[in-house]
């Protein structure tokens, strides 16, 4: 009687799902999304100071107030991105979790899934495994993430770094690729944020793992 | 009942905003010029009134800790790149706190340099004298905090020497200057000594124009265009932060490049 299947708890349903994303790429996950928003933001405002676009960006989303309280949040906000960023990078290379999951990117495969994601017809079931189109999209993330922050380093320090500078061509040319992979990023983020809301379970999956 | 004894909240920007509509009156020159300074008054509110935690304290800590990594980044060696004559751009910006017609007025024959701290040589500088110091060239990439940047060819004396003829204590952590447009700005040591920071009286092949900053400025190739003092009317070599005018409304006051 005390043996009854009903008196036995059953595991629970996400302990019964597969880990998906451990704990060091859940963490560093959610640093570098909140470094890069500040990033974004304050990097938006200090645009503004001497725009790249041909308007400035409305104050609603930037942050610092004004040029000096915009660089404090930059080069506050940069050592959080540059610290997760170079974990969550050497991670990914070292486990060999960016190989798994993001290679090989097929042309012919992301052609085929974009039409089929259009057309509705692409499936999220499996959440380990990632179409090509979202090879594509986080690789590209990750490599507009490395460009954004050594053109960061080359305009930061561009007598010290000149080498860095010089590779990116001069100081203005790193300027605009700067601006270009913050461009990059904010593309992907757009993207990213409404395909977590729309299955949510994968917003899910990069909180509790599973 | 416990809350009467907390040290009531004071916001440090009202105190900035005050201190900078104080400082627009006539007596803000005299105020640059002695020995108080913005700076303290930035130690005063940034440090001692402010309770708890703020964002903008954070900030300032993140700031303090960035002066720090950058004076270890910095190679005292390491040159600033240098670039042709045909890069020098032409017209080159006017860029200040003011308008460029409100750029002071000053009488060549009437100015003096006044040098204090810890020098051995307090002597002020006329003009003529300081025209008289050997001179070399240097056309560098001048880069401003707002992103833009802009190739001049500026000529004046290398300013180790010049530290060096005034017997300045080498050993002092930084120097400080006071300029007749009420700007103020204060260097570390390192970068003064290092061999592109020079005290400029010529541009583009001619006397320092009053938009530039006549009668001298700093040429510091190694930092940021606001690190650049125009108009020096006070050098002080000293072991006292005095900080600056954009530092104390948040610029980083290392502002390496």
């Amino acid at each position: 009687m005390l043996t009854s299947s009903a008196a036995v708890p059953s595991p629970s349903a996400s302990a019964r799902r597969p880990l998906i994303h451990p704990l060091i790429v859940r963490i560093t996950h959610w640093i570098n999304a909140g470094a890069i928003i500040i990033m974004i933001m304050s990097g938006l405002e200090i645009h503004n100071a001497y725009p790249t676009l041909p308007f400035k960006v409305p104050r609603a989303i930037t942050l610092g107030g004004w040029l000096g309280g915009a660089t404090q949040w930059h080069f506050a906000a940069m050592w959080a991105l540059m610290m997760s960023g170079l974990i969550y990078v050497t991670y990914g290379f070292i486990s060999g979790r960016f190989k798994c999951k993001l290679w090989p990117i097929s042309p012919r495969e992301v052609v085929a899934d974009v039409a089929a994601a259009l057309s509705g017809r692409l499936s999220h079931e499996d959440l380990s495994v990632y179409n090509s189109v979202q090879r594509l999209l986080y690789s590209g993330v990750i490599l507009a993430g490395i460009v954004a922050v050594l053109t960061g380093l080359a305009i930061w320090k561009p007598v010290q770094f000149q080498a860095l500078t010089m590779f990116f061509g001069d100081f203005d040319r790193a300027r605009i690729i700067h601006f270009l992979a913050m461009c990059a990023i904010f593309l992907f983020l757009v993207l990213h944020v409404a395909m977590a809301l729309a299955v949510p379970k994968s917003l899910r999956a990069m909180i509790r793992g599973r | 009942m416990f809350a009467k004894f907390r040290t009531p909240h004071i916001d440090t920007s009202v105190i900035l905003k005050e201190a900078a509509r104080r400082l627009d009156s006539p007596t803000r020159r005299v105020f640059m010029r002695n020995a108080i300074g913005l700076g303290s008054l930035t130690l005063l509110s940034g440090c001692d009134v402010v309770d708890g935690f703020s964002a903008e304290r954070m900030l300032q800590s993140m700031s303090d800790f960035n002066d720090r990594v950058q004076a270890l980044l910095f190679d005292p060696n390491k040159l600033a790149p240098e670039y042709p004559e045909s890069a020098v751009t032409r017209p080159f910006p006017f860029n200040a706190f003011y308008p460029e017609d409100k750029a002071p007025v000053i009488d060549p024959g009437d100015f003096h340099l006044d040098i204090t701290g810890l020098t051995e040589n307090q002597k002020p500088w006329t003009l003529e004298e300081l025209h008289a110091l050997p001179r070399f060239t240097q056309i560098t990439r001048h880069i401003c905090i707002e992103g833009w940047s802009a190739i001049g060819k500026w000529t004046g004396v290398r300013f180790s020497d010049f530290l060096a003829r005034i017997g300045a204590d080498l050993s002092a952590i930084y120097v400080t200057f006071r300029c007749d447009d009420n700007y103020i700005t204060s260097i570390d040591m390192p970068t003064a000594l290092h061999p592109q920071t020079q005290l400029t009286f010529w541009f583009d092949g001619e006397v320092l124009p009053r938009k530039y900053g006549f009668p001298m400025k700093l040429r510091i190739p190694t930092k940021l265009g606001f690190k650049n003092p125009k108009h020096i009317g006070e050098i002080e070599i000293g072991n006292d932060f005095n900080g600056g005018y954009w530092e104390t409304y948040g610029y980083n006051w290392f502002s390496g490049l």
